[in-house]
Order: C-alpha cells, then structure tokens, then sequence
C-alpha cells in the first residue's frame, strides 16, 4: 500500500505537469515479461570460447611456482594467461579519478592476498573443458600468516596484507591513516553531559546476490576493435579499467550494455571485462567469462563488515550534546571503493540530527578477505544501523519516546551540519511524524507541530571552535584501536572556506518551538575572524579536479 | 515459552550521489524527421528504472508525449560520459544532464516552430500531445510532426541537444572533514511491528509502515517498486543475510542460495507506505533518487523492534535466532518492554 | 565428444539438436537452438531464473538433462504469448510493475503458468509456495504474487483465452 502525501511541501512544488510524477509502463517492462529483454550473455556467437580462472585456495601466501604444462596440454584448451600476459597488471579502481595508489593484479603474480584469488586463466572450447583444465595446473604455495579482524590488521606486528599500504590501512591525503571529522569539542562536551552512551555495532558483510552473475563477452570487431558485452554498473569505469590494465587506447574497445540482472553495487568492480578482452586478444576469437554462482557468493566483492563505536553524550531533557564515532570499514585485501565508503561515512556522521559536537575517524583497513566494493547504502547503511540502535538506547536512557527524540534533536533547514555545510531542503521531522501517524503511534501535539522549516539556523548555524589533531599520522607507526589517541594540545580550525550558501544569512529569531534547542552547554561565540587559510579565490573545483583528489596522486 | 509482539522505529536521511573526482553525467536528444524523440545515454538500467527516468524527464521538458520519446542507452560508441548507476546518482545527475539536453533540443523545435508559424518563440508553448501553439491562442498551431519535418527539409536545423551536469569535486580537509558530500538528501522513518519467538529466538517481522521523502516522485509507480523491494532487501539484511556468519571468522561462505539465506515469498509482510516530495532545489523537477536509501531504516527499526518484544539488545548483524535465542538466555528470560516510549 | 541427437518441441515447434553427454537443457535452449528468455543464474538448481515447463510440468532447465527431453514438449516464456496477444500472467506482471531488472521474470512466469494450469484459483499461500524456488532480488515479491493472484482472478472471470488452445 501505497500514498503520497502531497499536503506536505506543496508550496515548493509545481504538481502540473504531464509526465513527470504520472504512473507510466516502463520503457523495458514488455520486453522483461515476453521473455526478449537481453542481457549481456544473450548474444550468441560463433566459436565462442568459455574462461575460467584458477583461485587461490589460501588467504595468504607466496607463490612459489605455477605448472601449467598438463593444462595446457588438455582437451579443448585454447590459451592459459598468466599474469606476465596481462600488459599493466596493477591498478585500483578509483585511479581512473585520481583516487589512492595501484594495489591490485588483474592476476596474481608474486603472493596471493586472499582466499579465491585469481591466479590464471585458462580459455577453452567450452566451459566443462575449461574447468577440467584447471584441475590439472599445479601451484606451490608458502602459505603466510593472515589477518581477518579490523583491528587486529590496525596492531603492530599484524600480517601487512597488501604491501602498497603497509600499515594495512589506506592513506588520506598523504597523511593520515583515516578520515577526520572534527566539529566543536567532545570531550568537553560529554564532562558535561547528563549520561553518557557508548556502544560498539557490527555490520555484517552482504552479498549483493544479483539473479544475474557477473560477467562479459568479447569479440574481436571490425577496424582492430573489441566488443564487449558487459554487466557493467559503470560503462566507462569498465572501458576505462580495461583499457589500462591492457594497454591499449580507450577507442579500440566497444562497450554495450545497460541492460542488467541487478546490481546492487556489485558489478562496478570490473571482475570480467579486462579477461574476457584479453582472451578475446590472445585467441582471436569470441571469449565469454561469467562467474557462476558459488564465484560470485565467494569472491565476487561484497559489502564489506564495518565496525562502529559511537560514544553519545545526552542531556536529561533528550538533548544529544556530542557524539563520537570510531568505525573501522573491512576492505578485504583490496582498495576497490572502500576507501571512498569512509569518506562518505565521515559526511554522514553525526546522522540527521544537529549535534553541536562531533568527532569521528573512519578507518579503510586491509585484511585477508575477498576485497570489498559499493554496495546499495554504501557507507552508509551500516552506519545508519549503528547510530539509529543508539538512538533508541539514548531515547530509552533519557526516558523519551523514540519518535518525539528523533523530532526533538532532528536536523532543520539552516543548521550547520558537521562536514560544516547549512542544511537545506530537511524533511525528517516530517518523515517521523507521518510515520507514527501512520502507525497510530502517539507523538505529543507539540512535536506534532514542529517542522524542519522553522527552528533551524541562528544559534544552530554556527561552526563552534574546534579541536584539531594529528593522531594517526602515517609514518608514526600503528595506532592504537578502540581507543583513538588523544589529541595533542588543540588548535582552533580554520573557518570554512568555501562560500556559505545564501540559506545562511542571518535570519529571524527563532520562533517559541526551539525550546527543541535552548543552548546548553552554550553554543560558543562564532569562531574568531582567524585569516583565512588560502585566498578566497583558492579554487576549490576547476583547475584541480582531475590532477588531484584528497591530495592523493595516481601512482 | 512464548512468542512476544515488538514495535521498533528508526529515521535516516540519505545523500544523493557521490564526492570523488567531480561526478558528471551526459545526455544526447535528437529527433528524427517525423518528432520522434531519442535520448543517448551511457547509464546503466540494473532493474531500477533508469530508462524509464529518463524517459519521462525527457518528455516532459520537450513537451511531447511519452509515447515520443525512447531512451537508448550504454554503448560506448554512440552514448556520452557517464559516472555509472551507484550511489543513488541515477534521477539527480542523469536525470539533470537529460533535462539540459532536452531543454537545448526543445529550444530549436521552439525556433523552427516559431520560424513556420511566423511568430516569436518566446510566445509559443508545447500542449504535451505533440503540438505547439501559440500562448493563449490553441487554435495557432503547428503538430511538432510538421515542426521536425520542416527542421530537416526546410530550414536545415537540427533538433537536438546536449546535456551535461556535473556536481565539481569538493575537496576533503584533513583535519576537520569538511566538505560537500552532496547537494541534497532523502528521508525516511520506518516502524517494524514484529514478533519474537522466545523458544526459538525466531523473529517474525508482520508489517512495516514507513514514511519516505524522496523529492520528486518522477513515476509513482516505480517508486513504489523500489521502496517496496528495498525494505524487503532491508529486512534480509536485518535478519537472514550473511556470507560470514561469524565474522570476522571466513568460514561457513555460502555457495548457493540455499546457503545465502533470505526471505522468500512466504516471509514477506504488508507494507504500508507514505510517501512525501520536497523537491531537491538542484534536482530534475526535484528528483532526487529513492533506490539506496528504502533499505537502510529497516535494519534498526527491526532491531531496536526485537529489543521492545524481548528487552535484548542483538548490535550486530545479521539478527539471526541464534543471537537472539544466546541474548535472551544471557538475560535469564525474555522481558517485553512495553509500548514504545512507554506512553502509551 | 560424442554426441547425441535430440529431438523436441519447443513451443509449439519442431526441434532437432545435437547435444554433448551430460549437457543440460539450459544450455541447449540458449545455446543449442537461441531461446534465451531461460536464464542462468546458479546452474544448481538454487534460483529458478531458469525454470521452463517440460510436457507442462516446471523444470529447472540447468538441472535438465537435454537428453531426457526427447520427444517431449519444452515451453519458455518466448512461447507465452499468442503471437501478440499477451498471456494473462504478462498482463497482470506489466500492471502490477512486477519486474525490475527483469532477469527473474521469465522463469517466475513459467512457475506461476505451472501453479494455473493445475489450479486456477490458488490462495496466496499456494502462489507463494509456487515461487518459493524463484529467487527476485528486486521486487520484495509482493508485486509478482498480487499479479499471480489478479491474472488468476481475471482468468475465472471468463475470457479465458487459454481454455481455446491449451499448449502443452
């Protein structure tokens, strides 16, 4: 069931229109019920040869020598690559943006970092010849101590997992074993504090599980091209991929596709198209690689565990004064997006709420696990999970109901938010109100009345004096976990830099709901006129978008 | 021994798009020489609508009815840059370059409409049935058949447009995090009405009743898909999935989905749904983009439900009746905490 | 390889194939004669995306040994239709939106066609249980068993197209 309460925000919208907002067929929906929409793997060609690579059966160890002679030497088989065939066998995925270092083969060359692994392979007739081909490869191994724990990888002493980052954990801006988030002061906020809640969450790792596997076809083309029939999220991530990993300009390969069995995050990885193209290459002929499905729950990437510590301190009167969020990301052996998920958990943190002190770290940590991608909610799913539980602790400590807790510290329109951006364009407190509405679950008239509109702004724009640090430097060793170092003596933050938007000019004085906020602890003086860290005209965007993200340069 | 009824709730809010090397998106609208409307897109249609999106943004800027416009996308020979379907970007970015797209197209058909009708541009309007008349004047009008036919045989213009939107990167500080993630978010507050089998540690979720706000509801009915089938996937995720059950202990993978647990026809419960738009303000017609963020109030909404039922607390994932059946037992016995907020 | 030739009806059609020992129908229909509306989503029998009818009964092509289809009668959703005449169950899918990426919807349509045939007014217990081994990982189910439900509810209500010709 299904109703659109168009009541709400009426005013902001112009409901005239004649398609949008109107229940139209979609466009492929006759396609999908007469059986004819077509997916990657329907396209038939002649002399199609199958690929299936081999997986390492540990999670760690060196390679000490690989036989492929018997394999080779098996029915059907066609061509055994390696990884000295593969022309540029390192890369990470986000280096098409400029994001993190290369720490990834397309094929294992020196050490297998994690269980299922590929370390070559084999292209043959069929895919039951390509299989049994396989079993005839030898490979001796020297297996290595692994780590599968956040932070266990964190400690001195643990296994380094992927030698790019050699403290297991990736590097931001050249400086930092995690991502910052610095707003106000905790800890003199929480001496404050009526209660204090701190709580640990574990998100498990998911399978995006897609009814379609990964997987491509390519074939040679016309002009010294390739096609490649892909179930790519991401059709130029995917092109682009496989243009570096083999070499060869971005114009030769042809990529279609657009038509998917389900995503979900999982097919941004690009785990076929770089061997389908490389089969395609080496063979000249029409080569199809598909995970079947035990590949794919096993070591197609995940959405990797993540850790969660969020300490809270709450006034009685249900005020959350600060929150403090510690989270550690599982990688698994690999960069893949993972580095990205923390920096969109750091944004997310302190959820929709105003709460005039934050901190939090996100750690991107590197274990023995099959590396970790996006996956629908990425990076913010679990996190969600872990401050929403907390919520309802804090509700229940303070003696609250959970809704009118949720209205009481929701974020409006004019708060200043902890990334230091003024949010615009709020409708929590109207999600939470319609919802008990609907489920007949009794709110107070006064939070009833209340709105995201009004209320927000003034006191609650401000960008308090903050405690910088630099705990967790690279090169100063390991840090410690659970426990983030405390900060060394603070500096006050410079003010934002970039232009505040319009929304944030001095506005009216609050209307007599804000008893939703009296300031307690104070909210502090507007940070002193500090000079600005670069000139005004220092450009955030433009001239540096594509040579440098986060400061961290493709290597 | 007894099965015991709980009630959870939880509110998210959710960005729209991604921060990371500017996130662009690119469109192309053509018309052939009868009016009829092709969008060329590199977005990825994975089951979430994205042709259809598209479609509806495009006909709706140019004017023409829905039937007049057919989105081919994801070749990369024909079909401009784009970032890829992730990160909820699908309506807002794709949606925002296909309406500049078609928005410059619609601008030319205006032109060459005006040129025929012998009128000022800025004076005609589009009927949405495949006609532009003239403002006030229904009866001065041309079908857009006859505007394309005398585009291409007659004045030599192209109908046709290019699109791009681009949100520039926001550059992370070190030190403080600051930052501009996204330029707009979604809602939402989600009740779980459940049951707990204290014997068995069992939770039976009976319905859902959310209210989400998602700017713009481009089609109404595909919204609903993608609310309906994410709190499903939500509710998986609270309670069956895993591939590592025991984490961060690897074993147990699961090879199959008779390994991969989640729920099938028969664990599924009534969902009922309100759904609110505040437009984004940078948004296509205020879309922003329903697909991520249906999931994520499901997960604590069960949880913090299944605390209300049995007064354990179960922190990590999945909720699986051993957990809770290990939890209840810690505690010497379920102990139902009453109507939530304990006012009621 | 030796192999074995096949013969069968596909959808109302003649066909003859050569096919290798051991080899499935999944295979042979996409492969073999390029019927791809089955798909391939596990190969193990877990998902249901490949679901057909095989002499009317549902059949997971992947587990189906193309041999032991001889002479029998193999119907996918390619067939469904009468020419441009949808089935009801396409009709009931595209008004409920019951598909997303669409990549179950073929083999949920053979299962739910198989629950029909044999019972035309089936509870929703029953509908669910008939697609309890058709995985969707888009559509949360609800949208595809009010479909199953409605296009069985319009087929006892009289223009029942598929009393006229019964394929099978």
């Amino acid at each position: 069931m299904l109703e659109f309460r168009k009541e709400y925000f009426k005013d902001e919208r112009d409901d005239r229109l004649n398609e949008v907002g109107q229940p139209r067929q979609r466009q492929d929906m006759l396609g999908h019920v007469t059986g004819r929409t077509r997916y990657f793997d329907d396209h038939a060609f002649e002399g199609l040869l199958h690929l299936k690579v081999l997986r390492s059966p540990h999670p760690h160890a060196r390679l000490r020598s690989i036989d492929t002679a018997a394999a080779e030497r098996a029915p059907g088989v066609k061509r055994v690559i390696r990884a000295a065939d593969v022309p540029v066998n390192k890369n990470t995925l986000l280096s098409l943006i400029n994001f993190g270092k290369d720490d990834e083969p397309l094929l294992a060359a020196d050490k297998v970092r994690y269980k299922g692994e590929p370390i070559l392979a084999i292209v043959a007739e069929s895919e039951a010849a390509a299989y049994d081909a396989l079993t005839k490869v030898r490979v001796e191994y020297d297996p290595l101590p692994a780590v599968f724990d956040v932070e266990e990888a964190l400690k001195s002493g643990a296994p380094v997992v992927n030698e790019t980052y050699p403290t297991n954990a990736f590097e931001y801006h050249e400086k930092y074993n995690h991502q910052k988030l610095r707003f106000g002061d905790v800890e003199r906020a929480f001496a404050q504090a009526d209660f204090i809640v701190e709580e640990r969450y574990q998100m498990s790792p998911i399978e995006h599980a897609p009814t379609e596997t990964n997987g491509s076809i390519a074939a040679p083309e016309t002009n010294d091209r390739f096609v490649v029939h892909t179930c790519t999220q991401a059709l130029f991530f995917s092109l682009g991929t496989a243009a570096k990993l083999l070499d060869v300009p971005s114009n030769r390969l042809h990529f279609l596709g657009g038509t998917v069995g389900g995503g979900f995050g999982g097919k941004v990885d690009s785990l076929t198209e770089p061997l389908s193209i490389l089969g395609a290459m080496l063979t000249g002929r029409p080569v199809r690689y598909v995970l079947n499905r035990e590949e794919e729950m096993l070591y197609g990437c995940p959405r990797g565990a993540e850790r969660h510590y969020v300490k809270d301190g709450v006034m009685r009167d249900g005020r959350i004064i600060a929150r403090k969020v510690t989270s550690y990301f599982d990688a698994g052996a690999y960069t893949r997006l993972s580095s990205y998920g923390a920096v969109k958990c750091i944004a997310h943190i302190p959820g929709p709420y105003t709460i005039p002190n934050v901190h939090a770290e996100c750690y991107c940590v590197y274990t023995n696990r099959t590396p970790a991608t996006a996956m629908r909610g990425f990076g913010i799913t679990g996190v969600d999970f872990s401050l929403e539980v907390q919520m309802d602790k804090l509700a229940h400590k303070v003696g609250m109901d959970p809704m009118e807790f949720r209205i009481l510290n929701a974020y409006r329109d004019g708060d200043m938010k902890a990334h230091r951006r003024e949010a615009h364009n709020c409708a929590l407190i109207e999600c939470v109100q319609v919802a008990a509405e609907k489920a007949s679950w009794p709110i107070r008239d006064e939070y009833r009345r209340m709105n995201s509109m009004t209320g927000g702004g003034g006191e609650r724009a401000v960008i308090p004096p903050t405690a910088t640090d630099e705990g967790g430097r690279i090169g100063a060793g390991r840090p410690a976990t659970s426990t983030p170092p405390r900060p060394p003596p603070p500096t006050v933050a410079p003010p934002p830099r970039a232009p505040v938007p319009a929304a944030a000019q001095p506005r009216a004085p609050q209307p007599a709901t804000t008893q939703a906020r009296p300031a307690v602890p104070p909210p502090p003086a507007p940070p002193p006129p500090v000079a600005p860290a670069k000139p005004a005209a220092t450009p955030q965007h433009g001239a540096t978008r594509f040579s440098s993200v986060f400061g961290t340069r493709r290597r | 021994m007894a099965r015991h009824r709980g009630r959870g709730m939880a509110a998210i809010n959710y960005p729209i798009g991604m921060n990371l090397g500017g996130d662009p998106s690119q469109a192309l609208v053509h018309s052939n020489p009868e009016g009829k409307f092709t969008v060329t897109l590199s977005a990825i249609d994975l089951g979430q609508g994205m042709k259809q999106v598209t479609r509806q943004i495009a006909a709706e800027t140019l004017g023409v009815p829905i039937a007049d416009v057919y989105v081919d996308t994801a070749d990369s020979d024909t079909g401009p840059h784009d970032m890829g379907s992730f990160a909820s970007r699908g309506t807002h970015r794709v949606g925002n370059a296909v309406a500049a797209a078609a928005k410059e197209a619609r601008g030319v058909m205006m032109e060459a409409a005006a040129e025929e009708l012998e009128v000022n541009a800025a004076d005609l309007d589009t009927d949405g049935r495949g006609n532009i008349h003239v403002k006030g004047a229904p009866s001065r009008a041309i079908s857009v058949k006859d505007v394309a036919v005398a585009a291409q045989f007659r004045q030599g213009k192209t109908i046709a447009g290019r699109g791009i939107f681009l949100i520039p990167l926001s550059e992370v500080n070190p030190e403080t995090g600051e930052m501009s993630p996204v330029s707009c978010y979604a809602h939402a507050c989600l009740v779980a009405d459940l049951e707990v089998d204290d014997e068995t540690g069992e939770v039976t979720v009976l319905k859902m009743t959310s209210a989400y706000e998602l700017g713009r509801a481009i089609n109404p009915k595909m919204v609903e898909q993608q609310l309906v089938g994410g709190a499903w996937m939500g509710m998986s995720h609270a309670l069956f999935e895993t591939p590592e059950p025991y984490y961060p202990d690897t074993a147990h993978g699961p090879r199959d989905f008779n390994e991969y647990v989640m729920p099938g026809p028969g664990d599924i419960c009534p969902h009922d749904i309100a759904v609110l738009e505040r437009p984004a303000p940078d948004g296509p017609f205020g879309g922003k983009g329903p697909g991520e963020m249906c999931a994520n109030p499901v997960l604590p909404a069960v949880a913090n439900a299944i605390f209300n039922a049995v007064g354990v607390r179960v922190d990590s994932l999945p909720i699986t009746p051993e957990k809770v059946l290990r939890a209840i037992k810690a505690q010497g016995g379920a102990r139902p905490q009453g109507a939530p907020g304990g006012r009621r | 390889m030796a192999k074995t030739p096949v013969q069968f009806r596909l959808n109302g059609s003649d066909k003859a194939v050569f096919v290798d020992g051991g080899e499935n129908l999944l295979n042979v229909l996409r492969r073999g004669v390029g019927d791809m509306s089955a798909k391939y989503g596990c190969g193990q029998g877990t998902c249901g995306v490949c679901t057909v009818l095989v002499d009317g009964e549902p059949q997971l092509a992947c587990l189906t040994l193309a041999e032991t289809c001889a002479g029998r009668s193999v119907d996918t959703a390619l067939g469904l239709s009468d020419g441009p005449n949808l089935h009801p169950l396409q009709t009931a899918f595209m008004e409920h939106f019951a598909a997303q990426c669409g990549f179950c919807t073929s083999g949920m349509l053979m299962a739910a066609k198989a629950l029909l045939d044999r019972n035309a007014s089936p509870t929703r217990e029953e509908v669910a249980e008939a697609i309890s081994g058709n995985i969707c990982r888009c559509t949360g189910y609800e949208p595809i068993i009010n479909a199953i439900m409605d296009a069985a509810a319009k087929r006892g209500g009289g223009s029942n197209r598929e009393q006229g010709h019964a394929r099978v």
